[in-house]
């Protein structure tokens, strides 16, 4: 799904953000991404979506090298990605249905295809009853799950995640952390990063520790690590 | 097979008008969001155009005028110094054949002298001494049958042979052609201010809009949407905002022109105003169009600018 080789990304500010990365990960996998703040954690995120384009390596993601594909096609290769925020990003002005039939209407799927779909993937995460409201009337572990029904909804291949539970008490980000598996159990591959130390203690996924833009660690049913 | 190939082009053509509905909505919700700079921009659309629309029907109906003008006129055949008799003779005959030409009179040297002076009246000492060297020709005054024969006429003339000059309008014509000449560049001119004004404040419009929107517009990108579809409620704006310029122009100057030529047909029967449909449809489609032209340029500028996807 993602293959990186000696991938590093400097900033125009000769700020460098990643070193010589070389990763793969399988279809399918739960991918959790760690390091303290400034690693590179979010700068890699952008680089797998391409919108960053690594200074030096190769980059593949679905199939497609980032280098070589046109400005033209990265939209449809987002397409094939859902991606979840630390801040949500719904638009304030429409509601929890809008926001994830918005998905769709970007594909120039009809209003039949979103009728049918939009209300499955709210039910799927638990916001049913919510369809009609707006994000600034939701909580936050609401709001998060109407993104992550936006991220699913055009059946993507990958979810990148970036501190998805950032903004969320622990028991709420247990929950959503839930659902993300169950959308990986379904075979959707997830990459995540994350500071929530005791979910990625618990949950016993790969684990890829970034530090100054260097991996240090990647080991499969991994822990955060000592330093939290 | 054949059924499910149906049934995709139903859906294409679906999800065609479904974007399109789209576009024309968000189109919609940012001319209201930013109404104050909507207006402002229409109002110096219309302006423009509206100078425009005047200038050039001002052009074309002193052209008429001044074409009518000269064809109302007589025209004067100088004649070529020292001619025998016997060619001035001939010279009437073969102008008498020019197509068109009715009325023929000789006036001398002499007679055109005479006629100076009593021009100058109580002046008249100025021209004393001319009389034995007098450097005024001998000229012919031509009528023709019908007043818009003149200027063809006046071209046939000038080829005679023996002839040196002909002229009619005594000048008017010239004139009121100077004064078209001044219309257009002083037209030109304030068309080219307040339209290049009239392109940035849509400019600054949609720019606002962009701005308004710039979380959403990111929200899109990480949807996967498509540069044409981020852009085009933005374009569309600017077009609006354009056409509906135009339009309101268009209105202002057609009716604003018809009670003119009722006004005239009324009070100066004798001057004829362009008043043919094609013509007048040609200049009111023109100004649709530059509003159009100048939305489009407004939006293109600022999404070049401010929205690089
Ligand atoms: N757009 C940017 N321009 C310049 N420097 C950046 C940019 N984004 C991130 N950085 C820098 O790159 C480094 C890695 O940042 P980031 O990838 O956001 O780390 P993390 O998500 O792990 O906290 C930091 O030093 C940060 O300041
Ligand atoms: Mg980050």
């Amino acid at each position: 799904m993602i293959q990186l080789y000696n991938v590093s990304k400097k900033y125009p500010n000769e700020v460098q953000a990643l070193n010589d990365i070389t990763l793969h990960i399988k279809k399918g996998e739960f991918v959790f991404l760690v390091g303290p703040s400034g690693a590179g954690k979010s700068t890699l995120t952008k680089l797998i979506c391409r919108e960053e384009l690594p200074s030096r390596g190769q980059a593949i993601v679905n199939g497609r090298s980032l280098l070589r594909m046109k400005n033209r096609e990265v939209p449809y290769l987002r397409r094939k990605m859902g991606m979840v925020y630390q801040d949500f990003r719904l638009i304030p002005n429409k509601t929890v249905f809008e926001n994830v039939a918005f998905a769709m209407e970007i594909t120039g799927a009809s209003r039949k295809e979103i009728k049918q779909a939009v209300p499955a993937v709210l039910r799927m995460v638990g916001m049913e009853t919510k369809i009609n409201m707006l994000p600034a009337q939701l909580s936050g572990g609401e709001q998060q799950r109407t993104a992550v029904a936006r991220a699913i909804v055009n059946n993507p291949v990958l979810i990148l995640a970036d501190e998805p539970t950032g903004n969320l008490d622990p028991d709420t980000s247990w929950e959503l952390m839930k659902l993300f598996m169950n959308i990986n159990r379904r075979g959707t591959t997830i990459l995540m990063s994350t500071h929530a130390w005791d979910i990625v203690d618990d949950m016993k996924k790969r684990v890829i520790k970034l530090e100054n833009g260097v991996i240090v660690r990647d080991e499969e049913s991994g822990v955060y690590g000592h330093d939290h | 097979m054949v059924l499910l190939s149906g049934t995709k082009k139903v859906g294409f053509t679906v999800m065609i008008i479904n974007t399109i509905i789209y576009y024309f909505r968000e189109a919609a919700t940012s001319l209201i969001r930013n109404a104050w700079l909507t207006v402002a921009s229409m109002g110096t659309i219309i302006i423009s155009l509206l100078i425009l629309g005047s200038s050039v029907l001002l052009v074309l109906n002193v052209r008429q005028i001044a074409s009518d003008l000269e064809s109302s006129l007589e025209i004067t055949v100088f004649m070529e110094d020292g001619l025998e008799q016997e060619r001035l003779d001939e010279l009437r005959e073969e102008i008498k054949f020019v197509p068109g030409v009715i009325v023929v009179n000789f006036i001398t040297k002499e007679q055109a002298l005479e006629n100076l002076k009593e021009s100058f009246g109580d002046k008249a000492d100025l021209l004393a001494g001319l009389e034995d060297d007098n450097p005024l020709p001998n000229s012919y005054t031509v009528k023709t049958r019908e007043a818009k024969l003149v200027p063809e006429a006046a071209r046939q003339l000038e080829k005679l042979e023996g002839v040196e000059q002909v002229r009619y309008g005594q000048g008017v014509v010239e004139k009121l052609l100077a004064l078209t000449h001044w219309v257009r560049i002083w037209g030109s001119l304030s068309l080219l201010v307040l339209g290049v004004a009239a392109v940035l404040l849509i400019a600054t419009t949609i720019r606002m809009s962009v701005f308004a929107r710039r979380r959403e517009i990111g929200i899109m990108k990480m949807l996967g949407a498509t540069n044409i579809f981020v852009r085009m409620p933005f374009m569309l704006e600017g077009m609006i905002i354009g056409l509906t310029g135009g339009l309101v122009a268009v209105l202002i100057i057609n009716f604003g022109y018809l009670s003119l030529l009722n006004k005239v047909m009324l009070a100066l029967p004798f001057i004829q105003l362009v008043d043919d449909p094609v013509s007048i449809y040609r200049v009111l489609g023109g100004l649709l169009g530059a509003g159009l032209v100048i939305g489009t340029l407004g939006s293109t500028i600022s999404l070049r600018r401010f929205l690089r996807v």
